[in-house]
């Protein structure tokens, strides 16, 4: 499953920082940030509660940079 | 500028006129200090703030900790007008390049500006109601007045009018409809008023497909946004651990070995400055601006590159490989007369009609065409298709054959040459060979000019493959001057022909095929890059390309070279510029030649070139 979600991040090494983070969040299987579209595309693993892994995606991203967001 | 923006800004001139007056009054000491920490925190306390956050979730190495690394080591050093100044001119760089990509982002979207914003249903008593485009069912009546876009694929009911293309096809020459025609959304109905009726949903109409396709370009990331993502990842902590190098190491052998006096304060200060220019942020934001820049000019051209990996491929390009109908000719085929007839030739032609009944081939529909009369699809049974052969089927009973040369010695039935150009029909009937009918295929007016764009634009060589005979393919190859040609291949063998060719060449120099979508999804995919030509309102060829030319005009094929070469230009001028630049800094940084201000040029400055430059890959009309 596939899903886009707008995001809200000032810089792109910022923005490159959220992929990754959003890589690394259990239950995501891929993800890529565009930065200048300023959207997330995620795809999730097969049978994952795309809400509740979107929550720790943010979380995660919150850690590697504070001023972000993503409008879920 | 939006409200963040605007805070920022008040905020900058807020803590420049503070800094101004503090350097105007006399003052000393732990005053001085403690009225330099008013602008200092006016202008830097959300830096610190989030410096202090990313040090809490170990993030340590970002450029919020090197802005507040430097500026409290200047303040420590007693240098409070560097260090505020440092973090004033960190804020304005970043308002510059936060005001500079949102304007970039905006001019694109500006170009790609074709989605429409409502659509008019008409109720059954003839009112109109504004509906958003997704809301539209399949076989509503839409009304499109001048002056509005097309915001759904259907078919016109009613109305007659001209088209502008543009923002779709870059093609400027307004189209003619009327009714009966089927329509695209995206065109702009410039004099009548329309009734269309819908046939597909807003998701899958068109206009949705190349949005969808626009916006999601910049996710396929090129070799160079690769390179710049996996540089920033070790560039900015080797930076990190080069400033603790400087601060430390020389003041140590000074002291150790060479007896001299340490020097702290200047070898901490020269750290900062190496701290401050380090920041990747205009490698890292310059390269994918600049690919989307050129993505979005290119989309302006009606060109339109599925990522930037394509853009980066297509500007290495040397080979070109065309299929022939449909590519380099009209694609549309006439039946130019019926020879050897054995039997009337009216009577043959709907043989041959019937027979291929069945297939939507771009011959077939010829003969179905010159036929003329509409066809009663229960008269056909037993029909065989065999690929790049023809068709075998019963007509009336009776078994009618229809296809080429090849078809007939598999049959085992003589034929009569033809020498006439073009693509050949032998027909059998009830066994006996029945004559054949020729078919002649228009070589685009473009056509040969775009060989000779192609030549002028780097590529080294022009190949074209086709299903036609020899002397067919050998003609339409030596009129518009391609290099290379061959015929009579079946649809695998155009696979085959193109890994040969891929083997052939080296590995840097890239090869593109050039297909109208047609039965040739197979050779796209295999290309090293895909292009798909006249695909306005094919799905198909939308699907398995790389990159889709929306009109048919093969001149395009060079220009979306030219534009690949541009936007790669600006790319590695970006890279180059920006590492050199920071380079250099460092060096005289470290060296203890290039002071604080130096380091804020190489930081913001380089940025705001960088974003400049890259803007340059939008314009793309001249090209």
């Amino acid at each position: 499953m596939k899903k886009t979600y707008k995001i809200e991040v000032d810089c792109a090494n910022c923005a490159n920082k959220m992929e990754d983070a959003a890589k690394h969040t259990a239950g995501v299987k891929d993800a890529t940030v565009n930065f200048m579209t300023l959207k997330m595309a995620v795809e999730f693993e097969e049978g994952a509660d795309a809400k509740a892994v979107m929550q720790d995606v943010l979380k995660n991203c919150k850690k590697v940079e504070d001023d972000c967001e993503i409008y879920l | 500028m939006n409200q963040k923006q605007k805070k920022v800004l008040i905020r900058i001139i807020a803590a420049a006129a503070c800094i101004l007056i503090l350097e105007l009054l006399p003052i000393e000491g732990v005053l001085k200090f403690a009225l330099y920490m008013i602008p200092y925190l006016v202008i830097g306390y959300d830096i610190l703030k989030k410096a202090g956050k990313g040090i809490l979730n170990r993030q340590v190495f970002d450029e919020n900790f090197l802005m507040a690394v430097a500026t409290v080591g200047a303040i420590l050093l007693g240098e409070y007008t560097e260090g505020v100044a440092v973090m004033l001119f960190y804020q304005i760089g970043e308002l510059f390049q936060s005001y500079a990509v949102g304007k970039s982002r905006k001019n694109i979207s500006e170009l790609m500006d074709i989605r429409p914003d409502y659509a008019n249903v008409a109720g059954e008593d003839g009112t109109l109601v504004q509906v958003d485009p997704d809301e539209v069912e399949i076989g509503s009546l839409i009304v499109v007045e001048p002056g509005e876009k097309v915001p759904i694929d259907g078919v016109i009911v009613e109305g007659k009018t001209t088209l502008n293309t543009s923002a779709l096809t870059g093609e400027s020459v307004p189209q003619d409809a009327g009714a009966g025609d089927s329509i695209i959304s995206g065109c702009i109905n410039m004099t009548g008023v329309l009734k269309i009726k819908t046939t597909k949903e807003f998701g899958e109409s068109t206009v949705s497909k190349i949005l969808d396709l626009v916006e999601n370009a910049s996710s396929k990331k090129s070799r160079s946004e690769n390179f710049i993502s996996k540089f920033a990842k070790y560039y900015t902590p080797a930076v990190c651990y080069g400033a603790v190098a400087l601060a430390v190491l020389p003041p140590l052998v000074r002291l150790l070995f060479l007896g001299l006096s340490p020097q702290w304060g200047d070898w901490v200060f020269r750290a900062l400055t190496f701290l401050v220019i380090s920041c990747p942020c205009a490698l890292v934001i310059s390269i994918p601006l600049s690919f989307f820049a050129g993505i979005g000019g290119a989309g302006n051209a009606g060109v339109l590159v599925k990522g930037s990996n394509y853009l980066e491929t297509l500007s290495q390009t040397k080979y070109v490989v065309f299929d022939k109908t449909g590519t380099m000719t009209e694609g549309v085929f006439e039946v130019s007369g019926v020879h050897h007839a054995e039997m009337e030739q009216g009577k043959l032609l709907e043989y041959a009609a019937l027979a291929e009944c069945h297939s939507s081939h771009p011959i077939s529909k010829s003969l179905q065409k010159a036929y003329g009369k509409p066809l009663d699809a229960s008269r056909v049974t037993e029909v065989e298709e065999i690929g790049g052969n023809g068709v075998v089927a019963k007509v009336d009973g009776v078994s009618v054959a229809a296809g080429n040369e090849r078809l007939m010695e598999r049959l085992g039935i003589p034929c009569a040459q033809c020498h006439s150009v073009g693509t050949i029909v032998h027909m059998a009937v009830d066994g006996a060979y029945a004559g054949h009918i020729l078919i002649s295929d228009r070589i685009k007016p473009n056509a040969k000019e775009a060989i000779a764009a192609l030549k002028t634009a780097g590529v080294k060589k022009t190949v074209m493959l086709t299903g036609d005979r020899k002397e067919v393919g050998r003609q339409v190859a030596k009129e518009l001057g391609i290099d290379e040609v061959h015929c009579e291949l079946l649809p695998g063998d155009k696979v085959a022909k193109v890994e040969e060719l891929l083997q052939a060449k080296s590995e840097k120099e890239k090869l593109a095929f050039v297909g109208d979508g047609i039965n040739d999804a197979p050779v796209l995919s295999r290309a090293d890059i895909g292009i798909a030509m006249g695909a306005l309102g094919s799905d198909a060829a939308i699907e398995a390309a790389d990159i889709v030319l929306m009109d048919d005009d093969p001149k395009k094929i060079a220009k979306a070279i030219r534009i690949s070469e541009k936007c790669l230009r600006i790319v590695y001028e970006n890279i180059i510029f920006a590492i050199g630049i920071k380079l250099v800094c460092l060096i005289l940084g470290a060296l203890g030649i290039a002071n604080m201000w130096a380091a804020i040029f190489a930081d913001v400055g380089v940025m705001v070139i960088a974003v400049l430059n890259a803007i340059r890959a939008l314009n793309v009309k001249r090209l």
